[in-house]
């Protein structure tokens, strides 16, 4: 579905077209969102946006947000996939912690945790069984056509278990200075999470988008019957996405517990699905499925991690970010609801020619809607 | 439903309907009833009534909150809201009477209020414009955990004379057997919502709703309405159990029943409510509170299992139930 465009543009002559045009862009109200919370904070603090260069990194506000926000630009981008398959995956959160606690707990076992290929075993281990992961959610929704939402709940509950006795209940340090780099190390001057979001999501994008399976992806989400009829095979696809969404979701989990150099089976990712659930709705994908947009989705995580900075800069208690969000999660879904502009749009048209509306006529109206 | 299970289901399809949405519960029942025996054979001092009672005393909260639940679920929906309404519930109810001196006997009501007026406000965002239920409780539960916050980040701890007493109250019974209050709250709303399920028009306008949608509406059955209400008895329900948990705590604190959410549906499941709506029994979801309860029971009389085995068997006897419910619940699609 595309962002709200004719709430407020319509019947305004001194729009130009090109102005109208970017504001139907599906991008264009995300993009807003995020540019207004970044003017925002540079009302409350002149230098938000100063980055300047320390040791040849760059520092600054705008480059924690991306570091801060990278593993919830993961999560998102596979949750986005799902979503637009008309399913959720709830699983992210668990799989986030259980990648996270495989590859501390094979690190801290390790012969030698600072060697690259201690690292890189670790990294297979955990992506590996995120991987399996998703395939038996991919099987419970594509083979056994479970919900989405009960399928991924299963391992939502269990997961958080399942990482706590990887990890044994504690939270296991590893000082291993290649691991590090993961989640919390600069390449080029960038860190180095940011680096391997922007990748992946290049890649996904240039996946999806080049090749015919974005649009396979999208003609499941939306009209399942109508796809299988004309030959898709939606079991492999839904697989496929549940199984990349897992897998995002561990490299999430491994860039968080290596910025923290240690592993939190009962913390780590918690409440993330919520999260990329809701950096996907304000990104202008439909719950409904059938239609995604991977930039949308980025902006999205964005807009919820400069969410956060600005709470912390507000000095409010952190814990509050969850009033915001439950105030934007529902303005955005209002104003992506059809019977909300179609009310909306009817309670404004009669207003305009006439005096206006009488309440019985108001009462009425609503009568309509529900019948 | 793919052609693999098919060939499966079909022998099985001659059960006649009503033996194939009794079968979770047959299961259940048998499984209760397995985990009671194989624990009394292997630790001492389970076999008595009072583990079962203690199960009950510990979980009379949840068994509340699940029939909420349960009410949702037979609807069609679902109601992510509930462990965050019951924190919420634990937090006014703690603040109201420890920071601004209102009497007990104001705070209860005005805490039930506030959770039914909750759930029928997103019951009525859910109907009236027609967004997932999924979706506009997941708001809720941010907002309700979100005002718990803002109340306070601290634990407040419920010092008042009244609530110590209602605490302490042991409602005995005959044979040096003892419950709590809470046990015989929990008890009455659950005779209640049998009643109304099975004996009340509003009963069977939720299983019709959850059953078809547009037939219910064309039927001339009050969906609206309807759907509304069942979200109210949800927030409802939460309020109360909220209000047990408060009592059952001493205190109100925004971390009280995180994830009690997940317990709920699972508690709704296992007890063979069909999560895609119209088919289910309210007594199966107590069965289901009871076994997650006695899986708590187990894992601490074992002693060297972690708590977080409880987790992880709840996960997995989710998994059966679901797979469950796929072989035997006949033919009706996923959403």
């Amino acid at each position: 579905m595309t962002p709200p465009d004719d709430t407020g543009s319509g019947g305004r002559p001194a729009r130009t077209p090109g102005v109208r045009r970017l504001a139907e862009h599906r991008l264009f109200w995300p993009a807003a969102v995020l540019a207004a919370l970044l003017l925002g904070n540079v009302a409350l603090t002149h230098d938000f946006f100063a980055v300047r260069v320390q040791n040849g990194h760059l520092y600054g506000s705008l480059i924690d947000i991306l570091q801060f926000g990278a593993p919830l630009v993961l999560v998102s981008l596979g949750m986005t996939l799902v979503i637009a398959t008309r399913g959720i995956d709830l699983s992210v959160g668990s799989t986030v912690a259980i990648a996270g606690a495989l590859a501390c707990e094979h690190i801290a076992t390790a012969k030698d945790p600072g060697s690259p290929p201690t690292v890189l075993s670790a990294v297979v281990v955990a992506v590996g069984v995120a991987a399996a992961i998703g395939l038996l959610n991919g099987f419970l929704v594509a083979r056994l056509g479970v919900q989405p939402i009960v399928a991924t709940l299963v391992l939502m509950v269990a997961g958080r278990g399942v990482a706590q006795l990887i990890t044994d209940g504690q939270i296991i340090s590893v000082s291993s200075g290649a691991y590090k780099m993961i989640g919390g190390g600069y390449w080029l001057t960038l860190p180095f999470a940011v680096l391997l979001a922007a990748a992946l999501v290049a890649v996904t994008s240039l996946v999806t988008r080049r090749t015919a399976l974005g649009m396979l992806i999208e003609s499941v989400g939306g009209n399942p019957v109508a796809s299988r009829l004309v030959g898709i095979r939606a079991a492999g696809l839904l697989v496929t996405v549940y199984v990349v969404s897992a897998v995002c979701a561990a490299v999430a989990g491994l860039m968080i517990s290596s910025n923290v150099s240690s592993a939190d089976g009962n913390n780590a990712g918690l409440w993330i699905e919520l999260d990329a659930i809701l950096a996907v709705v304000i990104g202008g994908t439909a719950l409904t499925g059938g239609r995604f947009s991977l930039g949308g989705t980025v902006l999205g995580a964005l807009v919820i991690q400069t969410l956060s900075t600005t709470i912390y800069t507000l000095g409010v208690p952190p814990e509050t970010t969850l009033v915001f969000k439950a105030l934007v999660v529902i303005v955005v879904c209002l104003v992506q609801s059809p019977a909300f502009r179609a009310r909306l749009s009817r309670r404004r048209r009669p207003a305009a020619p006439g005096p206006a509306p009488a309440t019985g006529d108001v009462a009425a109206r609503r009568q309509e809607v529900h019948p | 439903m793919s052609t693999a299970l098919s060939s499966l289901t079909g022998p099985l399809q001659r059960f006649s309907a009503r033996h194939a949405t009794r079968l979770p519960l047959v299961v259940t029942a048998t499984l209760l009833v397995a985990m009671f025996s194989i624990g009394s054979l292997r630790y001492e001092g389970f076999f008595s009534a009072q583990v079962l009672l203690n199960v009950l005393i510990d979980n009379g909260f949840l068994l509340v909150v699940a029939i909420g639940m349960t009410f949702v679920v037979l609807a069609g929906g679902i109601d992510l809201s509930v462990g965050s309404m019951v924190a919420l519930s634990t937090m006014l109810t703690a603040w109201l009477v420890e920071r601004n001196g209102v009497p007990l006997a104001l705070a209860v009501p005005l805490v039930l209020l506030v959770g039914a007026g909750g759930g029928a406000l997103m019951g009525w965002v859910i109907h009236a414009f027609e967004i997932q239920p999924f979706i506009v409780t997941l708001a809720g539960m941010f907002l309700a955990r979100g005002l718990c916050y803002t109340i306070s980040t601290e634990s407040i701890p419920l010092t008042d004379p009244t609530a110590t007493r209602i605490a302490q109250t042991r409602v005995l019974l005959p044979g040096g057997l003892f419950v709590s209050p809470a046990v015989v709250i929990a008890l009455t709303v659950l005779a209640l919502a049998f009643v109304v399920l099975h004996h009340t028009r509003f009963g069977r306008t939720v299983y019709a709703l959850g059953g078809n949608e547009s037939s219910a509406r064309l039927m001339g059955l009050p969906v609206g309405r309807t759907k509304i209400a069942v979200y109210a008895v949800s927030g409802l329900c939460s309020a109360l159990g909220g209000l047990l948990m408060t009592f059952y705590m001493l205190s109100g604190y925004a971390l009280h029943a995180v994830g009690m959410e997940l317990d709920a549906i699972a508690a709704a499941v296992i007890g063979g409510t069909l999560l895609t709506g119209g088919s289910g029994f309210v007594l199966g979801t107590a069965l289901g509170v009871t076994v997650l309860g006695l899986i708590q029971t187990v894992v601490s009389f074992q002693g060297t299992l972690s708590s977080w085995w409880t987790r992880i068997v709840i996960g997995g006897l989710l998994f059966v139930f679901i797979l469950l419910q796929r072989l035997f619940g006949g033919s009706r699609p996923a959403e």
